[in-house]
């Protein structure tokens, strides 16, 4: 079929992209491996119904993040919820401040943020609950708009923006938490 | 509560405070404001040195974000799915 010839020219370049959430929805690279080979398989059967000219990046992640939910979520329940009532705004800014009073100090927090490693950001997304790691995966990692996330995720898009907007909060505390343990935080609870 | 309090002493009329600025700064840097809303808030940010320290932090935090959450596809993988579909296409073919 024409069609399906098409689809390994027009899907395979998004394999990195779809291996890298597959990795941070599992935690687990033998998962991952399955989740995007199981994603690439349904889209191939489905690519007859993908309308041409369409995202079809957005609908490749729709495959994988339903795949997901349907066969990995399944296997280990976790609740679905973030604390983060006692987040404030700006968490991990203020956290990384030195002295709040230095005026345009600010590159003291960018510098901060420098010393963050991949295995950081990676182990601070992947302790996010589900809904909201996938969110802030599909926002912040893919740079998905918030209709393109309610539609990958089905999900109504004032809770896509909840969503994400409490996933990040969460972030901001997980980074801090590593960062504490990395001492690149100080311990000391003086958030401004 | 805007970073330091309200960064800005002369406000001219319509001007947003800094409360609002930092609850719609994702909204800002995701690109999902109204032109109305968005013009606002980048005319508070040209004026306030504490959010717009506050804004330079979230955007560099959101390039970490993106830059450090890369993973390298293994070369069985990419392997593994042409094969798959090679034959998924053999099947239907017949």
């Amino acid at each position: 079929m024409a069609d399906q010839e098409q689809f390994s020219e027009l899907a395979m370049e998004y394999m990195s992209a779809l291996y890298t959430a597959a990795l941070r929805m599992t935690r687990n690279p033998s998962d991952a491996e399955d989740l995007v080979q199981e994603t690439y398989l349904k889209a191939y059967r489905a690519f007859g119904s993908f309308q041409a000219g369409t995202n079809l990046k957005a609908w490749l992640y729709r495959i994988l993040t339903n795949t997901y939910i349907n066969t990995y979520r399944a296997k280990k329940r976790r609740p679905e919820i973030a604390d983060v009532e006692d987040v404030e705004d700006l968490y991990l800014y203020h956290h990384l401040a030195g002295d709040p009073s230095a005026g345009l100090g600010r590159s003291a927090e960018d510098e901060a943020l420098d010393r963050f490693t991949d295995t950081d950001v990676k182990a601070a997304i992947e302790s996010l609950p589900d809904a909201f790691r996938i969110a802030v995966l599909l926002a912040d990692v893919e740079g998905f708009s918030y209709k393109e996330i309610a539609d990958i995720t089905e999900v109504p898009i004032g809770t896509v923006m909840s969503r994400i907007h409490r996933g990040r909060k969460a972030l901001q505390k997980a980074l801090v938490d590593v960062g504490r343990a990395r001492g690149l935080v100080g311990a000391s609870d003086e958030a401004r | 509560m805007g970073p330091e309090g309200d960064g800005v002493r002369e406000r001219p009329a319509g001007f947003v405070s800094c409360d609002e600025t930092i609850e719609k700064l994702y909204h800002y840097l995701d690109g999902e404001l109204t032109e109305e809303r968005r013009v606002e808030i980048a005319r508070h940010l040209d004026l306030c040195g504490p959010c717009v320290g506050a804004y330079g932090f979230e955007a560099e935090l959101r390039k970490l974000v993106q830059s450090r959450c890369h993973d390298r596809v293994p070369d069985d993988l990419r392997a593994r799915v042409a094969d798959a579909l090679r034959n998924e296409g053999a099947c239907s073919a017949d």
